[in-house]
């Protein structure tokens, strides 16, 4: 077990006196997104206002590594977290690049003059936020998600070793959401940088998050992967859902592109965890055999590299069997997620007993 | 990458040609001082007094012992001015604040009265040390008030408000005081309780320099932190920045800055304001690290051209230097919250 950035041990967050949440435990490796979710106003800012040093800590300790946060100097703590939160900004006269060029701050001596190292990490943090186009415009006249783009390109040319973000989706659209949450995950990926956040976005908190730490009225009530957390009822109790219900909506991130590593044998709804896992740890895989009308279907389409499919109400066809075999034979790992097989889907069970022969099964549990 | 470049280095040479521009009209002010007063002399006679060639007694002593120091006052209480106001902005990050519209300078001018009343009645004269202290401990306190209001509201249009009041007050005592006070020494009081460059000699330019330029020093060091704190408290802090220390040096060196003018010329009003708010927009940009250099620039003209406007226009009659400043200030502060209102002040 590699030993995690960031971890707290029985802290205690709140204004003045006032306990608002108590008793948390986080642990976030290098390379992982945490997300904190809980109803409005449950505390998520205040914690991570708390685990960055914008807050005063009740009781309870942080630790940066192996570092306790209180010991460490100012500069210290600026080099390894970054923030990005909520509070509005209107500077006057600055262009989007001036308020990129403060993430050097930690690193330019007092007369605050950038180098060229300084500038080549501006300019890349630009581009992976989508904003080097608008560099010279003046902050106070871009859109708000362009704003919360530009914060973030600050937030990354920091160098950060742990990013917090508060609610970093709030004011963007769907599509900015899921472009911001893409460069999140590039980032992780790319830096092996650690991500604590919040987020309104259940749908969004499945597909992005490692873990996920739910905030119920003064404490952390559950700490664990998506899937676990958003089973059951979970998440009506959360967030105290009494008329309407939560269902699992349909926005997705980007498929892993290459050549597919694992199969995936699913159907009727059996999958869907297992595609949104992969995807998380960046595994191009592919997924058969299924049905167009199948709910696996529609998922797998969008982050399966391939999808070996049969129409709706058709028994498998032999085709299709013998394409999906030719994959299996070149990825060498089966995961299969049915216990039962119908009639209609008797060739997935062939498949699954062709992969066993071959000792290509693996249990989806184990770690690909 | 290279039409960034292109737009960097033009922006280089343009605020190159700001600052030449800015320091031409502050040589071209202290030279229109030196040459023009009540007295009208030839200005080959000045130029002489200025180079040493001069027989003249009394040129030489107008010149050197009334127009230079009181030309030099104007150029750094002036620029000190600027950079106070500048400071103030920073700090509650509000465009129309500056020492005096915050009450600031009219607490210093009332503690600095109180104490000049004292000693006084005890037949004491108060040396510059003994005015700047209580200029100082005048200023601090109307800005401990300031802060008080602060700290409970949110607006920051109550904010100036309540500076104004805090102002009026202050100069209301300070009249109270100057009216009822039993000697002529009083006369002086009450004309530099309206504000004035006159009756600055060499000494307490020195003392002026000693205080300001080294105020001034440790502001550019600040720089880039105050340019951070543009960012707001949040990303300030996350930088590493000592919030409580930067805020207390933030007030400590602007209030040292408006009791020294307050102490030496009386209140100024509307500079602090007026000059940062004019420099930004020649400058078009917010670098702490050129604004304040090029707000001391621009506050040292102001004051000349006010002062040079107080003392000419109705010679051998003064105005006070705040009703010129006030003339050419006010309206730039109507101006910025004209400006602002679309985003609320």
């Amino acid at each position: 077990m590699e030993n995690p950035v960031l971890h707290t041990e029985s802290l205690s967050v709140g204004y003045g006196r006032k306990i608002i949440v108590g008793d948390i435990k986080i642990s976030v490796n290098a390379g992982e997104i945490l997300t904190v979710i809980g109803a409005n106003g449950s505390g998520k800012s205040t914690i991570l206002k708390s685990i960055s040093g914008q807050l005063k800590k009740i009781s309870g300790t942080v630790y940066i590594g192996s570092k306790n946060f209180d010991r460490m100097s100012r500069q210290n703590i600026s080099e390894k977290i970054s923030v990005m939160m909520t509070d509005r900004i209107e500077p006057e006269l600055m262009t989007c690049r001036d308020i990129v060029e403060y993430g050097r701050f930690p690193y330019t001596r007092q007369s605050g003059i950038l180098s060229e190292n300084d500038r080549l990490k501006i300019d890349e943090a630009m581009r992976l936020a989508d904003v080097y186009k608008i560099s010279e415009r003046d902050f106070n006249h871009i859109s708000d998600g362009q704003k919360q783009r530009v914060l973030l390109a600050r937030a990354v040319c920091q160098e950060p070793r742990i990013l917090i973000l508060d609610e970093p989706t709030s004011f963007l659209d769907i599509r900015y959401k899921l472009e911001l949450l893409n460069i999140l995950k590039k980032l992780v990926r790319e830096k092996n940088i650690a991500v604590i956040m919040s987020l309104h976005e259940l749908d969004l908190v499945q597909r992005i998050s490692d873990h996920v730490l739910c905030i119920d009225g003064e404490k952390a009530d559950r700490y664990g992967t998506p899937e676990e957390i958003f089973s059951g009822d979970y998440i009506s109790r959360l967030y105290n859902i009494t008329s309407g219900s939560y269902e699992r909506c349909i926005p997705e991130l980007e498929a892993v592109k290459g050549t597919p590593q694992i199969f995936v044998i699913s159907g009727n709804g059996t999958g869907i965890n297992i595609f949104r896992r992969l995807q998380r740890m960046n595994i191009p895989f592919a997924s058969g055999i299924l049905h167009e009308n199948d709910i696996d279907y529609f998922t797998a389409k969008r982050l399966a590299e391939t999808v070996i499919t049969e129409k709706a109400f058709e028994p498998i066809s032999s085709e299709s069997f013998i394409k999906a075999k030719k994959i299996i034979d070149s990825c060498q790992k089966v995961i299969c997620c049915i216990e039962d097989f119908g009639t209609m889907n008797m060739l997935n069970k062939n498949l699954k007993e062709y992969a066993e022969e071959k000792n290509f099964l693996i249990n989806e549990m184990q770690n690909v | 990458m290279t039409a960034e470049r292109e737009i960097m280095k033009n922006q280089k040479i343009y605020h190159i040609v700001c600052f030449a521009i800015l320091i031409g009209i502050l040589i071209i002010f202290i030279a229109l001082s030196i040459y023009s007063g009540s007295i009208k002399y030839p200005p080959e006679q000045i130029t002489e007094v200025l180079f040493g060639n001069c027989i003249d007694n009394s040129i030489v002593r107008i010149v050197k012992e009334i127009r230079i120091p009181r030309a030099l006052a104007s150029a750094v209480l002036g620029g000190a001015l600027a950079v106070s106001g500048f400071l103030l902005q920073v700090f509650f990050s509000n465009p129309i604040a500056g020492p005096f519209v915050l009450g600031i300078s009219s607490g210093a001018k009332l503690a600095v009265a109180m104490t000049m009343i004292f000693f006084l009645e005890r037949g004491m004269i108060l040396n510059s040390a003994g005015i700047m202290l209580s200029s100082f401990i005048g200023s601090m306190i109307s800005t401990g008030f300031i802060l008080a209001v602060a700290g409970r509201v949110r607006k920051s249009s109550s904010l100036i408000v309540s500076g104004i009041m805090i102002g009026y007050i202050c100069s209301a005592i300070t009249d109270f005081a100057v009216t009822f006070a039993d000697d002529s020494n009083i006369v002086n009081l009450h004309n530099w309780s309206m504000g004035s460059f006159s009756g600055i000699d060499s000494d307490d330019i020195k003392v002026i320099s000693a205080t300001v330029f080294p105020v001034l020093a440790l502001t550019m060091v600040m720089s880039k932190q105050i340019g951070a704190y543009r960012l707001g408290e949040t990303y300030a802090r996350s930088l590493g920045i000592n919030i409580k220390l930067f805020r207390i040096m933030l007030i400590l060196l602007s209030s040292i800055l408006s009791a020294t003018v307050t102490a030496f010329a009386g209140p100024v009003s509307f500079v602090g304001i007026a000059v940062p708010h004019i420099i930004r927009g020649i400058l078009k940009t917010s670098k702490p690290s050129l604004i304040i250099p090029a707000s001391f620039l621009g506050g040292a003209s102001f004051c000349l051209m006010c002062d040079l406007i107080a003392r000419t226009v109705f010679a051998p009659n003064e105005l006070s230097i705040g009703s010129v400043t006030a003339v050419f200030g006010a309206p730039a502060v109507i101006f910025i919250m004209l400006r602002r209102k679309k985003t609320e002040v």
